[in-house]
């Protein structure tokens, strides 16, 4: 059965952190639904590279966080919050690539 | 146990708070109102320019309801990051708004302003001295960046906040401030645990976020034990659950766990979040590791320039389907049309319907929609500059002739008149670094002043 991840998540969005990181944080309904996605490791920073179309080393962490069951990754932004080039500046709506991703469970 | 209870009346102040939500909170008799007026979030021009984000009438409307009631309780009021960016351009219209509410109501108290920004010697001598280090993923430093720079604020922590308290302080406005410092300091003062008090600042600071629903303008209550504290939110239609909070700890920051600011750094690895009542949650095991060096964020923004804009769209399929080359075609056509003016500009297209909101991160690489909105960008050494290459890449756009165009009037919907707007300077950030230091009471200078029956002594 293909699962998407919006369907079993309660919250998907970007953030800046500070004017020179960008951090996408997953939080899951169920529990168990958090634990099931941790253990299979799909987010990883390949594939967080593969959806942002960035180099991999671009993808600086990323975070398991059980309390919240949640999961964060920290990206470097495309440029300095506000400078020349800029196309969100609080890095609010970046969070798309994430909404569709599903995979056969 | 004793009970240290903090009101935080709102995210930021001037972003409002429902008034009733406020009477709760001091129908409880709080120790302390708190307020963060501060964020990098809205970008580099606010800390650059010197102008806050917010207004005065929607500052003087939550100020006026915080400071009457700090003086009815006769309990500290402390402000953080005053004007948004807190500078002390930023800090000097807050400071007259203080006045004119304390004169408008008759207040009587005692008052003290913290500045926090630098002069461009004492960074340049820190730098040279090696006492300023690159933070995560912004670029290093030069001397260029420094002087380049209009202003430079740090982030203090609570060492100025409790020393201005030790002079006679019931009213503070700080300038830029680590975001729980307002919160934290008064308790720590007291004698409560730092790990636990500014943990609990890091969640008062955003007002009602960490509630559901959550809101940046409404009150949120936070009680600090010796052991532990509890967050509460004032508005019945809201309450904290244990994924509410902890989600919080999440937001805008890079780790969840490990969370460094001025002093030390917060460990929250061990916490435990208890779901106390149905709208009220219990935190405890938050650490605090201050055996690092110790050191406070600088930011500085420096002016790269002045901005003209036009803001137009595009209905027509043979224009949509061939943008990428028309743009290109575009680019040669205005450098040669302004070919013998002698200056440096950035042009730049952003595309809504192909990839306005995302640029590079955009995985899609193709137009869907029916029509695409286009905002001419142009950054130039000067206003007149600016506008005169918006204007050129306007009007050559406006009639350039593409491949098979069949509509041959004009390629460009603008919906006002005048189509080009004038932004103004840009800034950018030119410092965001860690500055060490073991002396934040000197930095960190406070002045002092006393008001009687609403008269300045």
């Amino acid at each position: 059965m293909r699962t998407k991840l919006r369907d079993i998540a309660s919250v998907i969005r970007s953030k800046n952190s500070g004017p020179y990181e960008l951090t996408l944080d997953i939080l899951f309904k169920r529990t168990e639904d958090f634990e099931r996605f941790s253990s299979m490791n799909i987010i990883d920073k390949t594939l967080i590279a593969r959806l942002y179309k960035i180099d991999k080393n671009q993808v600086l962490s990323i975070i398991k966080f059980p309390q919240a069951k949640a999961i964060k990754a920290t990206i470097v932004r495309p440029c300095g919050s506000g400078d020349l080039g800029e196309r969100d500046v609080y890095g609010a709506q970046q969070h798309a690539p994430l909404m569709n991703l599903e995979w056969e469970d | 146990m004793r009970e240290y209870r903090i009101l935080s009346p709102t995210g930021i102040v001037g972003y409002g708070f429902p008034e009733e939500s406020f009477k709760l909170g001091i129908a409880q008799k709080p120790d302390l109102i708190a307020c963060d007026a501060g964020s990098s979030d809205p970008g580099p021009y606010y800390l650059g320019s010197g102008k806050p984000f917010t207004t005065a009438t929607a500052v003087k409307r939550d100020l006026t309801l915080m400071l009457k009631a700090a003086c009815e309780l006769e309990i500290p009021l402390v402000i953080g990051s005053a004007g948004g960016s807190g500078g002390d351009n930023h800090l000097k219209r807050e400071f007259n708004i203080v006045c004119d509410i304390a004169k408008e109501y008759k207040l009587s108290f005692k008052f003290s302003t913290i500045s926090a920004e630098f002069d461009k010697a004492f960074i340049t001598r820190e730098f040279n001295g090696g006492r300023i280090t690159a933070l995560g993923a912004a670029p290093p430093l030069t001397i260029k960046d420094i002087e380049g720079s209009s202003c430079i604020v740090a982030q203090m922590g609570i060492e100025p906040i409790i020393k201005a308290l030790d002079e006679g302080a019931q009213v503070i406005l700080a300038g830029r401030c680590y975001d729980p410092a307002p919160f934290a300091a008064p308790a720590v003062r007291l004698g409560y645990d730092k790990a636990l008090a500014i943990h609990l600042g890091k969640l008062l600071e955003c007002a009602a976020i960490a509630a559901v629903p959550g809101s940046g303008s409404d009150c949120m209550m936070g009680y600090l034990y010796d052991d532990s504290f509890s967050v509460e939110p004032l508005n019945e239609k809201r309450k904290c659950t244990t994924t509410s909070v902890a989600a919080h700890t999440l937001y805008e920051k890079s780790n969840p766990y490990l969370l460094p600011g001025p002093g030390g750094v917060l460990d929250l690895s061990a916490c435990d979040f208890i779901q106390e009542t149905d709208r009220r949650v219990r935190v405890k095991g938050s650490v605090y590791d201050s055996s690092g060096k110790k050191t406070v964020k600088l930011e500085g923004a420096k002016r790269i320039g002045y901005r003209t804009i036009c803001v137009c769209g595009n209905r027509d399929p043979i224009f949509i389907s061939q943008i990428d080359s028309i743009l290109k075609e575009l680019r040669v056509r205005v450098s040669q049309n302004l070919s013998g003016c002698d200056f440096k500009y950035a042009l730049d297209f952003i595309l809504y319907g192909l990839n306005g909101v995302m640029g590079d991160l955009e995985p899609l690489d193709r137009i869907t929609s029916h029509e695409l909105g286009i905002v001419i960008d142009v950054v130039a050494d000067s206003q007149e500059n600016a506008n005169t290459v918006c204007s050129v890449t306007r009007s050559t756009l406006l009639h350039h002739g593409y491949e098979g165009r069949i509509a041959t009037a004009g390629n460009l919907a603008f919906p006002y008149s005048p189509s080009d707007i004038q932004v103004g300077a840009v800034y950018k950030f030119s410092l965001y670094h860690l500055l060490e230091t073991n002396e934040p009471e000197r930095i960190f200078p406070r002045t002092h002043y006393e008001f009687k029956e609403g008269g300045l002594l």
